[in-house]
């Protein structure tokens, strides 16, 4: 069972946080504070595993992570899972985002974390692992935007124009901060298919 | 309305979604929770709107924000509210929101069940979908309860997209609602093979979980995934199921056996790491639950230690880790395999990555001889003083501890040097163990008594240099190692060179700067000491020097009089005053020594911590008897409480015991008190003047000739070292002996390769230099051994502790009771559910048949993307909405049907039959996979084979010649096997005929009735025979792979109220037809039934009968003999009966295209005959269910009110039919290639329908 999946940059701030427990509030930030503490202060090039934080059950779990450019992926896990298959998990998950967003960076999952939500549903679901195939997930994924797209119609246009005005003047949306180290090398990500 | 709208969608426009409020708090980077908190405020203005899309905008950036920390759950109605939206975009919106934030506390969640139920049943899959993931996330037990049924339909949904989900989300209703696992279960052990991956992963995922927690229960699905693991490619639930196995395996030593092979196989053969460390893994759990009686694992065990030597010498650290964390598994059953690889893991002590050191830490603790160990430690320490960071630094701290005291120092040679390392240890300045090190000190010191005097004179350099320890913070925990220097300094104080430096060094004024319980120690121990210092100056009649230490005694006491800490203050005055009566005595000059040591005399003994709770009740002692004469009646009754006590006496009262006379008693007083006397560690109730180390027992222990060369009491300079040297010296002097004395052998032995030099070469002649007491002296004799392993009581996973066994088959002996069904709506009759329709149809709720429509459209259009899946997915479809239709129509029967089945479902004895499948699957050698697909078979089928495989002579002798019993034991069930293999087919429409819906199920082959009202029920088993104490009614199938032999199925239904047993099946056998018994069985011997019969219970075997010619029905006569056993009485019965053999009987419904069949009747091969039947008012769809239903035809085709129809007998007959009617009239024209065969199938028709 995968019992969180958080998502957080170089500072801790968190972008993305999915318990499948529940947690309060504020335990829920204590997490991801100390798992941030414990995940952070790990060099770049020593193993990708550790025990989980006090919080989070402790030696029973494990934290395994992934870091890509700014941001860290931390799958938090028990011991039925297999390490090296959830290191694999978090590539598909990263990729999949790629994918989705056309060259992932930071800012993309800040302004839409629902849809990183929504894809992330289509990968595991309440703590156990849905779909490990790539091209499915975005393709569900794919369909689901379209779903969306239709019902908003005519309804949405005038909205979706603001919004597109809204975005126009950003300064801050340089596409440049993309995971440049996705191929990291993942053992054998080939072989799940 | 238009206007509304659009209006609407203006304001929406100048809303803030979700990227302004990101972007907002981006740029309030000061005063963010201000800003935060206005849109709290905009929020909760726009959840007031009634337009919706503001509402789902707004619960949108709630959920961000509570992302970010904030408590949103006050907009939980809300949320409901954006849930209930019929728009999936917004829905989404929604139960995003609700899966983040609602919990079991949730009070709105009890509002949602109707609206989840709804959109589970949506005809938009992603409506489904959405409300499954959100679902998985907030699933409460009320939810569980009354979604549990729809989530189960949902798992047979034609989308394998919402089947999987459906499949997952199972896992967790069962662990909020664990009644449900049992019906569902069957369903799920279903989806291990549907036919998408998907859906499979998903089953495997589920089914792995709960076994995980409960591994017993689930082991009979041990065959079905072998057959997964063999077979499946996908990663993902290889891993699983061989995890799964790795927990199923300490289970059941024998399927480790046989997972080796193939696990073996798959280390060999996969590329894929994760997967080849998994298998790893697993091999490694089968080689510790089979830690005996295999004698070909080490060659296993070599392919382990090899890979994962690959693995933790790859450059990638994760596999590094990964390769040290199994290594240490393996290290617990094979140590020395990995004593082999020691230079990796110390050279892995070096690594950079912390976790990967504290793996090879791990290791290490096993793999120390004691040979290594001083060079281990040493190493270790070393490490000590490089490692920087305090909590490597403990963990080092505690490895070493460890490591030297495992298993009762079994390792350590030379308790001096241990003292010595840890004493060292003691110079780790801040280290959070200081209690660790204290109490190794005190179990050195107790246990090992040769050790005292070395101990003792450093602990007293530790107390004189105490400072140091104590050094500048208070609160470092190293200062605890003073508490064990000052006991053992005083209670071994007659060991000290200069006691009266000690008793100086601890009542320094700076010792009440220690913790409390510290000083306490020191000074009770200081007592002790002055007890020794008096006694060594009386001996020398130094009178001044014992008053002089009464006076530094009285001169310092005071300070630790007024101590803050009662037991210091307590103890403090008590010794003063003491020293001043003494000091007085003094004076007069009297001797007090004596005395004054008599104070602390007697031997302090260790006792293990459990040894009281393992005392064993001595014999004759009756806890529970009264020592005196009970209180008389009159008396408990004025005194309640003691009526309590006594009301429990008889519970455990224990004649025997009060009958041992009084001689025996005081006989047996006598040996134990002689024992006691004997037994030097038993802690006598007088005093003894004298210290138990020199009393009689302790000759044994070797005293070492302490080294005078050796340490020199500076603290502060590594003295272990030396001890490492001069262990080195010594083993060099060995080894150099050695070489003298067998240098050619070793040769040799290098030459083979340097294991040898690594190995434990000779473990046993090293000689510790001090012995341990270990623990057999303290613990008590014949102490019983206790076992403390209790389950966590709040486990979630207790509640699905679950016997799922008898559920796997179809039928089970333990049938799913009402009690047991899912809850359903009985509002919504459609969806009522008998156990049997549970178990037969596929059935979707009523809402997915309207909508089958649109989805055929929506279907069409993705057509081109995968042609092959969506026409399965058709005809699945076509499947399903008739089965719906039928279930719908026919509810008024539904009854009748149930009863049916249950009568039919009813034999008792299945379990044990599953439990012997799974016996046989393990005990057999490896089979080839196809056969291993029959294993878990329904156990209809399982108990007639009980009967059936007598029935084959010629069975090939291929099985293992063990000893005779077995092996015949084998061969049987192997033959079982087999026959299941040939029946499963066949008994898959045999048990749907059972439920009267075959009828609709065979046509649909060729896909064709799709109509009309509902069939009656039909059964194909009539009446045998009967009698007031049995019944038995009887079923003839034929035999697809043998054209000579037909199975007879009889359920045998017991109607009295007595036992029947020993029940024997005999018939009178024919030219034609003959009754298969066992080898070596006379022509005329009865079968015997393999089961017997409480009152009540039917239960079903079968019998194979083979058969020469089949053109001609025939009846056979026989009798059942039996035994009918009640309380009081038992009699022999028997019953005679007819067995009828209609031709009938001798055809087995085959499938013909429409094709095929125009061919053969073109052929004219086939001779023709006709039938009329007149006065038929039976719809004819009724009439063709009939006919396929009871006499094993199928439809071909069906135009209107024509059909053809097709059948074959077990000789390979084709019979032809053309039936049509038009009102009340039914004309069959038939034809067949014997024309017999087919004027006697016809006359069984005509017979069939007279009838009705």
């Amino acid at each position: 069972m995968i019992k969180a999946i958080l998502i957080f940059n170089n500072h801790g701030k968190p972008r993305l946080s999915k318990f499948y427990e529940h947690y309060t509030e504020d335990t829920e930030q204590q997490i991801i504070r100390e798992t941030f503490h414990l995940v952070s202060k790990r060099d770049e090039n020593v193993c990708n595993f550790l025990e989980g934080g006090l919080l989070i059950g402790g030696s029973e779990n494990k934290l395994i992570y992934r870091h890509y450019a700014t941001l860290y992926f931390v799958f938090c896990v028990d011991s039925s899972e297999s390490e090296l298959g959830i290191l694999d998990l978090i590539q598909v998950f990263v990729e999949t985002l790629d994918k989705c967003f056309e060259n992932v960076c930071e800012l993309d999952l800040i302004f839409h974390m629902d849809k990183v939500h929504n894809i992330l549903a289509e990968m595991v679901m309440g703590g156990m692992v849905l779909e490990t195939n790539m091209s499915e997930i975005s393709t569900q994924a794919e369909a689901h935007s379209k779903m969306e797209k239709s019902e908003a119609g005519i309804a949405g246009a005038p909205a979706r124009a603001v919004s597109a005005v809204k975005n126009m003047n950003l300064p801050e949306m340089p596409k440049n901060i993309n995971i440049g180290d996705i191929s990291i090398k993942v053992p054998n990500l080939s072989s799940f298919k | 309305m238009a206007l509304k709208i659009v209006k609407g969608s203006i304001d929406r426009m100048f809303d803030k979604n979700l990227q302004d409020l990101v972007r907002g708090i981006r740029n309030h980077k000061e005063d963010e929770a201000k800003y935060i908190s206005t849109c709290i405020d905009e929020i909760k203005q726009e959840l007031k709107q009634d337009n919706i899309a503001v509402k789902a905008n707004a619960v949108c950036k709630l959920t961000y924000l509570q992302m970010l920390g904030y408590d949103v759950s006050w907009a939980a109605f809300n949320i409901v509210e954006v849930m209930s939206s019929s728009k999936f975009t917004f829905k989404r919106i929604g139960y995003l929101a609700a899966s983040q934030c609602f919990h079991e506390g949730t009070d709105v969640i009890m509002l949602t069940t109707n609206q989840i139920r709804k959109d589970l049943s949506s005809p938009n899959q992603y409506d489904t979908g959405v409300a499954l993931t959100g679902l998985s996330c907030f699933v409460t037990p009320d939810l569980a309860r009354d979604l549990a049924n729809d989530i189960m339909t949902l798992m047979s949904h034609t989308k394998p997209y919402i089947r999987k989900k459906a499949v997952l989300i199972m896992y967790k209703v069962f662990l909020k609602y664990p009644e449900s696992l049992r019906p569902a279960f069957p369903r799920l052990k279903e989806k291990l093979e549907d036919p998408d991956p998907g859906v499979q992963s998903a089953a495997v995922n589920v089914i792995c979980e709960l076994a995980r927690r409960n591994p017993k229960n689930y082991l009979s699905l041990a065959p079905l995934f072998f057959k997964l693991m063999t077979s499946s490619t996908n990663n993902w639930v290889l891993i699983k199921i061989i995890k799964l196995f790795g927990a199923l395996t300490p289970l059941e030593p024998r399927l480790g056996k046989k997972l080796i092979e193939p696990l073996t196989n798959l280390i060999h053969s996969t590329s894929a790491m994760s997967l080849l460390y998994e298998c790893v893994n697993t091999v490694i759990a089968v080689l510790i639950s089979l830690s005996s009686g295999m004698p070909n694992h080490s060659a296993s065990i070599q392919l382990c230690v090899q890979k994962l030597r690959i693995l933790i010498e790859d450059s990638d650290q994760n596999l590094k880790y990964l390769g040290l964390l199994a290594m240490s598994k393996i290290l617990k059953t094979h140590p020395k395999s990995v004593q082999s690889h020691k230079d990796l893991i110390l050279q892995c002590l070096d690594d950079k990555d912390e976790s990967i050191r504290l793996r090879a830490l791990d290791l290490l603790y096993g793999m120390v001889s004691k040979k290594n160990l001083m060079e281990i430690v040493k190493k270790l320490m070393l490490h000590v003083d490089k490692a920087e960071g305090t909590t490597y630094r403990d963990e080092l701290l505690t490895k070493i501890i460890d490591i030297c005291s495992q298993s009762n120092y079994q390792y350590i040679t030379n308790f001096e040097w241990y003292i010595s390392i840890l004493v060292e240890l003691t110079r780790l300045e801040g280290t959070r163990h200081g209690h660790l090190i204290a109490s190794q000190m005190l179990d050195v010191a107790i246990r090992v008594k040769a050790i005292r005097g070395f101990a003792v004179a450093q602990m007293a350099t530790l107390l004189d240099n105490a400072h140091l320890l104590t050094g500048n913070t208070q609160r470092n925990g190293i200062c605890e190692v003073l508490y064990a220097a000052a006991w053992i300094c005083g209670e071994f104080s007659e060991h000290l060179e200069d006691p009266m430096q000690t008793l100086e060094a601890m009542l320094r004024p700076k010792v009440a700067t220690l913790p409390g319980h510290i000083q306490a120690v020191y000074v009770q121990n200081a007592a002790k000491l002055f007890a020794t210092v008096l006694q060594k100056h009386e001996g020398e009649t130094d009178s001044q020097a014992a008053q002089e230490t009464s006076q530094l005694l009285i001169d310092r006491l005071p300070l630790f009089v007024q101590s803050a800490n009662l037991e210091v203050q307590e103890r403090a005055s008590c010794i003063l005053q003491l020293v001043k009566y003494i000091q007085k005595l003094q004076q007069k000059n009297v001797e007090v020594a004596e005395e004054v040591t008599a104070l602390f005399a007697g031997e302090l003994n260790p006792v293990a911590p459990k040894a009281q709770k393992k005392v064993p009740i001595p014999e004759g002692l009756d806890l529970d008897a009264w020592i005196n004469e009970p209180p008389s009646e009159s008396e408990s009754e004025d005194e309640k409480p003691k009526a309590v006590f006594a009301k429990e006496e008889p519970k455990h009262y224990r004649s025997r015991n009060t009958e041992v006379d009084e001689k025996e008693l005081a006989r047996r007083r006598e040996v134990r008190k002689q024992e006691q006397a004997n037994n030097p560690f038993y802690i006598k109730a007088s005093p003894s003047s004298q210290k138990v180390y020199d009393a009689p027992g302790v000759e044994h222990i070797p005293v070492v000739q302490i080294d005078l060369s050796v340490p020199l009491k500076v603290p502060g300079m590594p003295m272990s070292d030396q001890y490492l040297k001069l262990e080195e010296e010594r083993q060099q002097k060995e080894k150099a002996e050695r070489k003298k004395k067998e240098k050619k052998k070793k040769r040799e032995k290098r030459g083979k390769g340097r294991k040898a030099d690594s190995g434990p070469e000779s473990e046993e002649d090293i000689t510790p230099a001090q012995h341990v007491d270990i623990v057999t002296e303290e613990m008590p004799e014949n102490a019983l051994p206790s076992d403390d392993d209790d389950k966590d009581p709040n486990d979630p996973h207790r509640a699905l502790d679950i016997d799922l066994d008898n559920l796997l088959s179809g039928f089970s002996s333990r049938p799913l009771a009402d009690s047991e069904k899912l809850p359903v709506r009985t509002h919504r009759p459609e969806v009522l559910k008998s156990p049997a329709e549970d178990r037969v149809s596929e059935s979707v709720p009523p809402e997915t048949k309207k909508k089958s429509s649109k989805e055929k459209k929506e279907k069409k259009k993705d057509k081109e993307k995968d042609r092959k899946r969506s026409k399965e997915e058709k005809k699945k479809k076509k499947k399903h909405k008739e089965v719906e239709e039928e279930l719908l129509e026919s509810q008024p029967e539904e009854p009748v049907q149930s009863e049916e089945t249950k009568e039919a479902a009813a034999p008792p004895t299945s379990t044990s039959a599953e439990a012997s499948d799974l016996d046989f699957w393990l005990s057999s050698a490896p089979v080839p996979p196809a056969a291993q697909e029959v294993t878990v078979p329904s156990s209809a089928v399982e108990t007639s084979s009980a009967a059936v495989p007598e029935s084959e002579p010629d069975e090939p002798k291929d099985t293992e010649p063990e000893d005779t019993k077995s092996s015949k034991h084998k061969k049987k069930k192997q033959k079982k096997e087999k026959e299941e293999k040939e029946k499963k087919k066949k008994k898959r429409h045999h048990h749907h005929h059972h439920h009267g819906e075959a009828g609709g199920e065979d046509s649909v082959q060729n896909g064709t009735v799709e109509e009309e009202e509902p069939l009656p029920p039909m059964s194909n088993y009539s009446v045998l025979a009967e009698n007031s104490f049995i019944k038995m009614v009887y079923d003839i199938q034929g035999n697809h792979q043998d054209e000579s032999k037909v199975v007879v199925s009889i359920i045998f239904e017991n109607k009295s109220d007595s036992f029947l047993k020993s029940m024997e099946f005999n018939v009178l056998d024919s030219l034609n037809s003959k009754l298969q018994r066992p080898e070596g069985a006379g022509p005329h011997d009865g079968l015997t039934v393999p089961f017997q019969l409480p009152p009540g219970v039917s239960n079903e075997a079968r019998f194979v009968f083979s058969v020469q010619s089949i053109v001609m029905p025939q009846k056979l006569k026989g009798t059942l003999t039996f035994i009918v056993k009640s309380d009081e009485s038992s009699t022999h019965e028997k019953l005679d009966f007819k067995l009828h053999f209609t031709c009938t009987s001798y055809l087995i419904t085959t499938p013909c295209y429409s094709d095929a069949y125009a061919k053969l009747l073109e052929s004219g091969d086939l001779k023709g005959s006709s039938l009329r039947l007149e006065g038929i008012n039976m719809p004819f769809h009724h009439l063709l269910a009939r006919i396929c239903f009871h006499h094993h035809f199928s439809v071909v085709e069906r135009i209107d009110s024509c059909a053809s129809m097709y059948s074959r007998s077990i000789q390979g007959h084709h019979v032809c039919l053309l039936v049509k009617t038009s009102d009340q009239t039914v004309s069959i024209d038939a034809k067949c290639d014997e024309p017999s065969l087919l004027g006697n199938v016809l006359d069984e028709l005509k017979q069939t329908f007279s009838k009705c």
